[in-house]
């Protein structure tokens, strides 16, 4: 039986394998993936971001028991963030979510973003493209959480979910971090916590500022995840946001999500091909000392190289 | 220009506490040391069931599962997980641990399969050389 056979099947350990190979960016594995991705599309895939601590995994282990309770299967992934000065990273998302460990309904894999930047890793996608070929009717993915630039969870999900707690004064923060233009649907976690109310009453202000007339209303939903309430609240919301956006919109945002994908793809082979054209010639190293001496140009190295490239795709 | 990413593989590592004690200090620092070697550590917290550990370890495909076990309970705890693991077909993933285990459970312990046991006063640059020495070319051999 292939690895794609038994992940068709449901086995675990070779979707969790296949996984690993795909964050190592193996070419084997790229391969594979292709023989899966007529077997995906299904998924109902969520994004939930927001700055640390705002309670993104806690949500997240509340939407999983909600979609549980439907009878659903779930898969999560969730994003933390590699160290740059060593290369590791503690992926502790999960703490927040172990009561569904041994639930057969229920995948969780950790990512590390490995420098991609933009709130996931390289091969979010890709894992999650596992989890839908796998039967998952819904895949959360939640984010490193940054606050900024994490864009990327827009055009990788159908829905996006941000969290923001009370207080802090993070209403201004969050204009700035380009929050809500990404909120499908507004979370303000921690209701427990004084100045809920508040938060809201400011969300809904600046997004009445932003929205011009015709735009999608942003559903603001309060939550306390840690004890579950709310919750059903936010399932609500995400599946109101599923509705309106089935039609053309819908078309819009997974044409959007195969566009950025596609493009993210041909950026990294190309990167790939660029490095391995450096190693030829000596490293990039050599190449600009050449260049910094002024025994050659910059604009005649790159047209070189690119002609190289070019002419080698073709013999390929 | 070639980045150790890609010619060193990451090793992925769990580090768990199962059973019922709740001192996650040393469990804290072993997975701060991993990290710091930079392997990609999946922390699990407290109060993990031998169940709960042996279905992460699938799902995050780690190369090795570190338990931390302060309670005394470890002839059961170790036999346990393995036995867990086993039975998600994953027996082939390494399992060590660290906490207070007596010297003479020690062998009983490498019988039973837990590749290394590290005791208290060992130093995190110690489990790190034995994870490059023993687990990393496992995992560089995987197919
Ligand atoms: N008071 C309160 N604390 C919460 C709530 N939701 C999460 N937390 C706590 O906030 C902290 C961060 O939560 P976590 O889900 O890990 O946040 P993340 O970093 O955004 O994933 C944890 O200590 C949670 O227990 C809530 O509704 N109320
Ligand atoms: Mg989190």
């Amino acid at each position: 039986m292939s690895r794609i056979d038994e992940i068709l099947a449901g086995n675990e350990r070779a979707a969790a394998r296949l996984m690993r190979d795909l964050d190592d960016r193996l070419p084997s594995a790229i391969a594979e993936l292709r023989l899966l991705y007529p077997h995906t599309g299904r998924a109902r895939v969520i994004g939930v971001t927001g700055n640390p601590g705002a309670g993104k995994s806690t949500v997240v282990d509340g939407l999983i028991e909600r979609y549980r309770g439907a009878g659903k299967r779930v898969g999560v992934v969730a994003v933390d963030p590699t160290s740059p000065f060593t290369g590791g990273a503690i992926l502790g998302d999960r703490i927040r979510m172990q009561r569904h460990a041994t639930d057969p309904g229920v995948f969780i894999r950790s990512l590390a973003t490995r420098g991609h930047l933009g709130g996931l890793s390289r091969s979010t996608c890709d894992v999650v493209s596992v989890l839908d070929a796998m039967g998952c009717d819904v895949v959360l993915v939640e984010t490193v959480g940054v606050g900024q630039d994490e864009i990327d969870v827009m055009a990788a999900t159908d829905t996006t979910v941000v969290v923001t707690v009370p207080g802090l004064g993070d209403d201004i923060q969050a204009i700035k971090a380009g929050i809500l233009e990404i909120a499908d649907v507004l979370v303000v976690n921690k209701a427990d916590r004084e100045g809920a109310d508040r938060a809201v009453r400011d969300l809904l202000h600046m997004l009445e500022l932003r929205h011009g007339s015709g735009a999608r209303e942003v559903e603001i939903v309060k939550t306390i995840a840690l004890r579950g309430d709310g919750l059903e609240l936010l399932v609500a919301a995400i599946d109101r946001h599923r509705v309106e956006t089935a039609g053309a919109d819908g078309r819009e945002r997974g044409r959007r999500r195969a566009a950025a994908q596609l493009a993210e793809l041909i950026e990294e082979g190309l990167a790939e091909v660029t490095r391995a054209a450096f190693v030829e010639r000596g490293g990039i190293d050599a190449l600009a000392d050449d260049i910094a001496a002024r025994r050659t140009d910059p604009y005649g190295v790159a047209h070189e190289i690119i002609a190289a490239l070019l002419s080698g795709a073709h013999r390929r | 220009m070639t980045s150790p990413a890609r010619t060193v593989k990451k090793l992925r590592i769990l580090v768990g506490k199962p059973g019922l004690d709740g001192h996650d200090r040393g469990a804290k620092v072993v997975a701060r040391a991993l990290s710091d070697a930079g392997y990609e550590v999946v922390y699990t917290g407290l109060h993990q069931t031998p169940e709960m550990i042996a279905a992460t370890a699938v799902q995050e495909d780690v190369d090795a599962v570190g338990l931390s076990i302060m309670s005394g309970a470890h002839l059961t705890l170790f036999p346990a997980v393995m036995a867990a693991l086993r039975e998600r077909g994953a027996g082939d993933v390494l399992v060590f641990g660290g906490g207070i285990v007596p010297d003479d459970d020690l062998p009983v312990l490498a019988a039973q399969g837990v590749a290394a046991i590290f005791k208290p006063g060992t130093t995190t640059q110690e489990i790190v050389e034995w994870v490059e020495r023993v687990v990393r070319p496992r995992a560089e051999a995987r197919v």
